[in-house]
């Protein structure tokens, strides 16, 4: 049998953002265009090897002839569009969105979007100001093995996991949001631990976190002992050893030793996606403990 | 498609024969060669929308679901584990943990109309005899409160029996137009036996289908847009414009919805209609699935009306039985069926998206829009969805036509409206007036004010919507008027306060119903619902705002108006914003 494929004809589509005309093609979502027109756009739930959740709400564009504000990760540019992104109402919105997470949940771990919060001038100490504490995420930390932690007291429920877990990388579905409103948490059935859920430990959790409410324990035991230091951290990019798929992986190394491997999210074979033998089973090249070999 | 990891908890005996009699035998099959082709992946989508029927079936059961129950579920249907948990959580009338009590469960509604009505004092009574009491959102009984009597919305939740509200069991009394030959809508209420088709034909039912038919799908589009008629439920969309582009579709299978899930604070209306007069919403859904090409009708209804439930379905099985419903409904030549789902306690899946999620077996979460319903709707497939009010227009409209449908109301809002009265009114209930008729004049209709003190405020169209001052009596009630004063008919709530009562107390527990209903998808109604509440909770403890926090509310409005995806989020601060402009909230300057 023979197919025949036609090749699309690329159609594009010009809009203003700005005041300034824009073109790019037919399809391209908002924030794409301002990236293409050199406009730095905040994003938190969007990732380039994610599908678009449009739930965090930071990089809400004014669209002329809208009454409320627009997503640009998901909205995509039509013709004659225009878009405003540092109106009074953008810069409101971004500012408040940025507040209100920082005011519930711990953003330590998040430089990017304390960035953007000294940008907006977020103030995330107003809501405490009476006897009535504002509600924050409280949760402890969930540590239930030696390959990866939860601290829900740093998650912005961004989805991502989620989708990461699940349709779009694992097709495992070990976690999904429960919970309603602020109670809303990530979680597995009936808050089982880990190792009694579906979960595989590939870690594609990790690699899409933004906040570090999921990390490597091997990141959490060095910050707890006060000894991440990221700056000093080495990347080496190779190949995984375990099979011919040929993902390619990052090595992180402090002090000679691995300390989490990421991979690309451009990379053509994972995007940035791996299994639990290219993400942890790295042990073989450093033995945890090896006694020294004495000749 | 790897295989689902289901944990050894097994269900009880109780537990499958509930699960197996909600499904009617309909699961999934999913075998190991097909697990890993688009078929595997495809059947389990498919059966996914028989979760939330099969949850409510658990919960029954036991009281709650329990692991072993919801691992039956999941490999019944192929669900993973996580998800139907995440689904289970998101709805009031589920519980995911062992009650302490056992039994049958007390939901005692705690919204404005049963507030003022001394909610607080029935629930401490209940609590005294050791019964299991729910503090409930608002139960869509209003017009039962009553502050005389101490009566409040309630509804028993059955565990092992079926749910029901004690109130049903009485005759309904709280009609007070019956007879009158002036109503449209609201004319078989009363009148007619809501559990008989033969009585509801003896009252002109079915008429309008036939007219239907006779004018031909493409006239009864022309006729619903001619008409002016727009959705009853808030958003006042052009109901015409909504069917035709439903109707243009072709190609997909294509659904009507009735929106059934009234959850509004202050909203009977649907209730008092789908109990008392039902085949009128099934002939009404069945023209829409007629005019619009779509087989497939669905009822969402909230969890709280068992007897509405229960007429519906009384109904739709009487039309099939007698033809008029089928694979040649009514001699159309065109298949049309009618399928129920129940709500769980949810407000947000009264928002057109959220329901179709929740009806998916999905979380109630809001979709982005566009794409809209119309082209992407249920099952991402193109969808009209109405509520039962404006469905009943169309009744009226074939039969009278355009022209004689909009000889009532005003240009701009033809026809008569639905109100729902409740609050400090002699007598309460749900009333069918012309558009154009004042708020005064409503008032007057529902017996005036009760109770000694003044007109302090009215409610216009729920927590959702705005209050008003005794400067809007002279108000005519249509969509313009509205409008035009800064304020909303929403879903045609009329709330009246005298100033007996304690603003703030009622503005908290707005704050806090929106608190607790918030599905928390999008970051600014998730949290800004939460500050809002704080918020007014520090306006109680202290009397008054400070500057910084009168300045907070209107940055928390602004931001959820703005920037939430859905009309939750963006009215979620009306009523509080709209109290404080008319300067009837102590201590804070408007």
């Amino acid at each position: 049998m023979t197919a025949t494929f036609e090749t699309p004809i690329e159609t594009t589509v010009s809009l203003t953002i700005d005041g300034k005309i824009v073109e790019v093609p037919a399809g391209t979502s908002i924030h794409k265009a301002c990236e293409s027109a050199g406009i730095d756009t905040p994003t938190l739930c969007w990732a380039e090897n994610l599908t678009p959740v449009s739930v965090c709400r930071v990089c809400v564009v004014e669209v002329e002839g809208q009454r409320a504000l627009a997503p640009s990760c998901a909205r995509a540019a039509e013709e004659d569009m225009v878009v405003e992104t540092d109106s009074d109402r953008v810069r409101h919105s971004r500012k408040m969105v940025l507040e209100f997470l920082g005011s519930g949940v711990d953003l330590d771990q998040a430089p990017e979007l304390q960035k953007w919060m000294e940008h907006y001038g977020s103030d995330t100490s107003r809501y405490d100001q009476y006897e009535l504490p504002a509600l924050k995420m409280g949760e402890a930390p969930k540590i239930q093995d030696n390959l990866y932690i939860r601290d829900y007291d740093r998650c912005v429920l961004c989805y991502k996991c989620v989708e990461a877990c699940g349709d779009d990388a694992q097709h495992t579905y070990a976690i999904a949001v429960s919970g309603r409103g602020f109670d809303a948490r990530i979680s597995t059935e009936f808050d089982v631990t880990l190792p009694d859920s579906a979960c595989v430990y590939c870690g594609n959790c990790i690699a899409v976190c933004p906040t570090g409410a999921i990390q490597f324990k091997t990141e959490y035991d060095l910050r707890g002992a006060d000894n991440w230091r990221p700056d000093e951290q080495e990347v080496t990019r190779t190949v995984c050893s375990y099979c011919g798929v040929g993902c390619n992986l990052e090595l992180h190394t402090q002090d000679d030793k691995i300390v989490k491997v990421t991979s690309p999210a451009d990379h053509s074979v994972t995007s940035g996606m791996l299994c639990i033998k290219g993400r942890f089973g790295w042990q073989y090249v450093q033995p945890l403990d090896a006694p020294t070999r004495k000749h | 498609m790897a295989d689902l990891y289901i944990s050894d908890e097994m269900a009880d005996d109780a537990e499958i024969a509930a699960v197996d009699a909600a499904l009617g035998g309909r699961f999934v099959v999913v075998r190991e060669s097909e697990r890993f082709v688009r078929a595997g992946t495809s059947k389990r989508h498919d059966h996914r929308h028989l979760l939330l029927p099969a949850l409510h079936a658990l919960q029954n059961a036991k009281g709650w679901i329990s692991p072993g129950g919801l691992n039956h579920v999941c490999e019944t249907l192929q669900v993973p584990p996580a998800e139907a948990y995440g689904v289970a959580t998101f709805y009031d009338l589920f519980r995911t943990d062992e009650p302490t009590q056992a039994g049958d469960v007390t939901h005692v509604c705690v919204d404005a109309a049963c507030q003022i009505a001394g909610s607080g004092k029935r629930i401490a009574a209940l609590r005294a005899q050791s019964i299991n009491v729910h503090e409930s959102p608002c139960l869509g009984q209003c017009e039962r409160a009553n502050a005389s009597t101490g009566e409040v919305a309630e509804f028993v939740q059955g565990v092992g029996g079926p749910d029901r509200v004690e109130a049903d069991e009485r005759p309904y009394e709280l009609f007070h137009q019956k007879g009158d030959e002036s109503l449209r809508l609201l004319k078989r209420i009363g009148v007619v036996d809501p559990t008989s088709l033969a009585s509801y034909r003896a009252h002109g039912g079915y008429d309008a289908l036939t007219a239907a038919m006779a004018m031909g799908a493409d006239a009864v589009c022309t006729a619903v847009a001619d008409s002016g008629l727009s959705g009853r439920g808030g958003a006042a969309f052009p109901t015409g414009i909504k069917w035709r582009a439903v109707a243009a579709e072709q190609g997909r299978p294509k659904h009507v919805v009735a929106n059934c899930d009234e959850s509004e604070p202050g909203t009977f209306k649907d209730r008092v209609v789908m109990e008392n007069d039902p085949f009128a919403v099934i002939e009404a859904l069945t023209i829409a699935g007629f005019a619009t090409g779509a087989e497939n009708g669905w009822i969402y209804i909230r969890g709280e009306y068992p007897l509405a439930t229960a007429r519906l379905q009384n109904a739709i099985n009487q039309a099939l039985e007698a033809g008029l419903l089928g694979d040649d409904a009514a001699g159309s030549g065109h298949r049309f069926t009618i399928e129920i789902r129940r709500g769980a306690g949810a407000y947000i899946c009264g928002e057109e998206t959220a329901l179709f999620a929740s009806l998916e077996g999905f979380r109630g979460e809001p979709r982005s829009k566009p794409p809209f319903p119309t082209t992407h709707g249920l099952f991402q497939e193109p969808t009209a969805i109405n509520n039962p009010e404006t469905l009943l227009n169309v009744l009226d409209i074939v039969q009278i036509g355009a022209d004689g449908y909009r000889s009532r109301g005003t240009d701009r809002s033809p026809g008569t409206k639905l109100l729902c009265l409740s609050g400090r009114v002699a007598r309460p209930g749900v009333y069918e007036v012309e558009f154009g008729t004042t708020l005064g004049e409503v008032l007057e209709l529902a017996g005036g004010l009760t109770g000694s003190g003044e007109l302090r405020a009215v409610l216009m169209g729920g927590a959702a919507g705005s209050f008003v001052d005794g400067s809007y009596l002279d108000m005519p009630i249509t969509l313009e008027h509205a409008r035009e004063r800064g304020t909303t008919l929403g879903s045609g709530v009329v709330m009246a306060f005298t100033d007996e009562i304690d603003m703030v107390d009622i503005l908290v527990r707005i704050s806090q119903f929106f608190r607790d209903e918030s599905c928390g998808q999008c970051v600014p109604c998730r949290i800004g619902c939460v500050r809002q509440h704080e918020t007014m909770v520090v306006l109680q403890q202290k009397g008054s705002l400070t500057p910084d926090r009168r300045q907070l509310v209107d940055d928390i409005s602004q931001v959820m108006v703005d920037a939430s995806i859905c009309g939750f989020g963006h009215t979620a601060t009306n009523a509080i914003n709209s109290a404080i402009e008319l300067g009837i909230v102590p201590g804070v300057p408007s």
